[in-house]
């Protein structure tokens, strides 16, 4: 037989199998479950590879998992009988493994309260959220992180270990906490898109998985009722705004491509709509978050003409951002913005107020703002700019910053 | 660091300016509050609208609004962050309400709890 094994099956089927096994088992057995379905794939692979795909892998995967679950239940079982305790007792519990859609679903958002805990650091909170929620490999983490699996692997272990002795559970938070609790999840999944928006990783089939896996994860909390919530829908919004960019912002040599200087028609005008039915959605009621100002902004961006109403409404969001969550990135796009608006000159006055001075992107705000006014000040802050910056991408830019500078004075 | 809070006074309510004006200012007044906000040095602030404003006398008399009989009004308040007093005061130099002739603003530190 050769028929063609559906992209991401393994991927997707094992977060699937994963989280289900871990809402089976409980918390303190993450490892058990990640190992039950790493094995349930071997026997794939095994099989498969010589006998032929199976009409229907996902039933075939399904069956497997639900054999090996109940073996190694009843290997512990035995062992509990002679005095061991390994899983709690708990009435609600099925001895058969769930798999159907609807315990897949929600398993898999339980299990994303769970992981995105406050008693664990939020780089964990992401790791975990990739190997279980993402079903990505250690190694595919490390890239994206730019770490190695030694260093991965152990955060996930501290991880696990925590949520074990903590007995977090593997349910929707409260009616009471589900808001604050819901505040650790989103924080979560805008870092988790960040990491792949911003990310260094050669991989840029990789930077956009994991955009797509946060944007699937948030809009898996938009399907729940409880959790369709205002901020919710806005951070949506704005997933959808900037990675309707994907297509125009790298060139052919995967070199960055500034916004200014983008090709508008390569950019993904059906993403654009659902932002704006999401930022639509995100507007009943009159909760004001971060992610609605944040989409907000993101929205005007999405129309390239430079208008004077355009920057007037992104220099007011990012007035009230500021206010309600205050971060340097904000505080120096909201400093551009003022020189769109009002002026350059005024901008300049208000970003030597901000003294981020061990940020390179400070300088490269000045030097942006000098250009036309003062050449050589301009330089001075590009040049500042390259020595504190960090990143190849950044460095390039800065770098094509200084060279016109110098063509125009020449 | 300490907290300030900004009173804004207008010398009399009743000179009310343009519409036009009144956008001018409230624009201005944004981009100042979000000027300190770049700087992570807001805390919080309101403005305070003259409807529905009463004034309460020693006789428990009520007022509308406190016009007329009270020359200076408050338009709004808002609370900084600042390493100093004159730091505060910086902030409170650029405060548009100081472009009408007569307005001021009153810098005062709050006491720490």
């Amino acid at each position: 037989m050769h028929q063609e094994v559906i992209p991401h099956l393994f991927r997707t089927e094992f977060r699937k199998i994963t989280t289900v096994l871990c809402k089976h088992f409980g918390i303190g057995h993450i490892e058990t479950a990640e190992d039950i379905a790493s094995d349930t794939f071997l026997a794939a692979l095994n099989t498969w590879t010589y006998k032929g795909i199976p009409e229907n892998p996902t039933a075939w995967l399904y069956t497997v998992a639900k054999h090996k679950a109940a073996n190694y239940r009843n290997r512990t079982k035995s062992f509990q009988e002679k005095g061991g305790s390994l899983f709690p007792a708990d009435p609600s519990y099925q001895p058969d493994l769930d798999l159907s859609a609807e315990n897949i679903q929600d398993s898999q958002l339980q299990m994303l309260f769970a992981i995105c805990h406050p008693s664990i650091p939020v780089e964990s909170q992401i790791g975990l959220a990739l190997r279980i929620l993402c079903g990505f490999g250690i190694d595919e983490i490390a890239n994206a992180f730019l770490s190695n699996k030694e260093t991965i692997n152990k955060r996930l272990f501290r991880a696990k270990e925590k949520l074990r002795l903590e007995q977090v559970r593997i349910e929707l938070p409260s009616e009471t906490d589900i808001e604050k609790r819901l505040q650790t999840v989103l924080t979560t999944l805008y870092l988790l898109f960040n990491e792949g928006y911003y990310s260094e990783s050669q991989s840029s089939v990789l930077r956009e998985d994991l955009c797509h896996e946060a944007m699937r994860l948030t809009q898996l909390l938009t399907e729940n009722k409880r959790t369709d919530l205002p901020p919710v829908n806005a951070l949506l919004a704005l997933m959808c705004f900037h990675s309707s960019r994907f297509p125009a912002r790298k060139n052919a040599q995967g070199e960055m491509i500034l916004y200014q200087d983008q090709d508008e028609t390569q950019w993904d005008y059906s993403l654009i709509a659902k932002g704006a039915y999401y930022l639509q959605q995100a507007s009943r009621g009159d909760t004001l978050s971060p992610y609605h100002l944040e989409a907000s902004i993101a929205y005007w961006h999405t129309l390239k003409a430079d208008t004077t109403e355009k920057w007037e409404s992104i220099l007011q969001l990012y007035n009230k951002l500021l206010q309600l969550a205050y971060s340097p990135i904000a505080a120096l796009n909201r400093t551009y913005a003022l020189s769109k608006a009002n002026s350059k000159e005024e901008a300049i006055r208000e970003a030597e107020k901000l003294q981020l001075t061990g940020n390179p992107y400070y300088f490269s705000l000045l030097g942006e703002l000098y250009k036309d006014i003062d050449p050589h000040k301009a330089r001075h802050n590009f040049e500042q700019a390259l020595a504190l910056a960090k990143t190849q991408t950044d460095k390039q830019l800065i770098a094509q910053n200084l060279l016109k500078l110098n063509a125009n004075c020449s | 660091m300490e907290e300030y809070v900004l009173v804004m006074r207008n010398e009399d309510g009743k000179k009310l300016a343009s519409p036009e004006q009144m956008q001018i200012w409230m624009k201005q007044t944004m981009d100042w509050i979000g000027g300190i906000a770049a700087q992570n040095k807001f805390v919080s602030g309101t403005g305070l609208p003259f409807d529905d404003a009463r004034v309460v006398h020693s006789n428990n008399i009520v007022t509308n609004g406190p016009f007329g009989d009270i020359k200076e009004t408050i338009g709004g308040f808002i609370t900084v962050r600042a390493e100093s007093v004159d730091e505060a005061v910086e902030f409170a130099k650029g405060c548009p309400v100081l472009q009408g002739e007569g307005n001021s603003v009153e810098v005062r530190r709050v006491a720490s709890r």
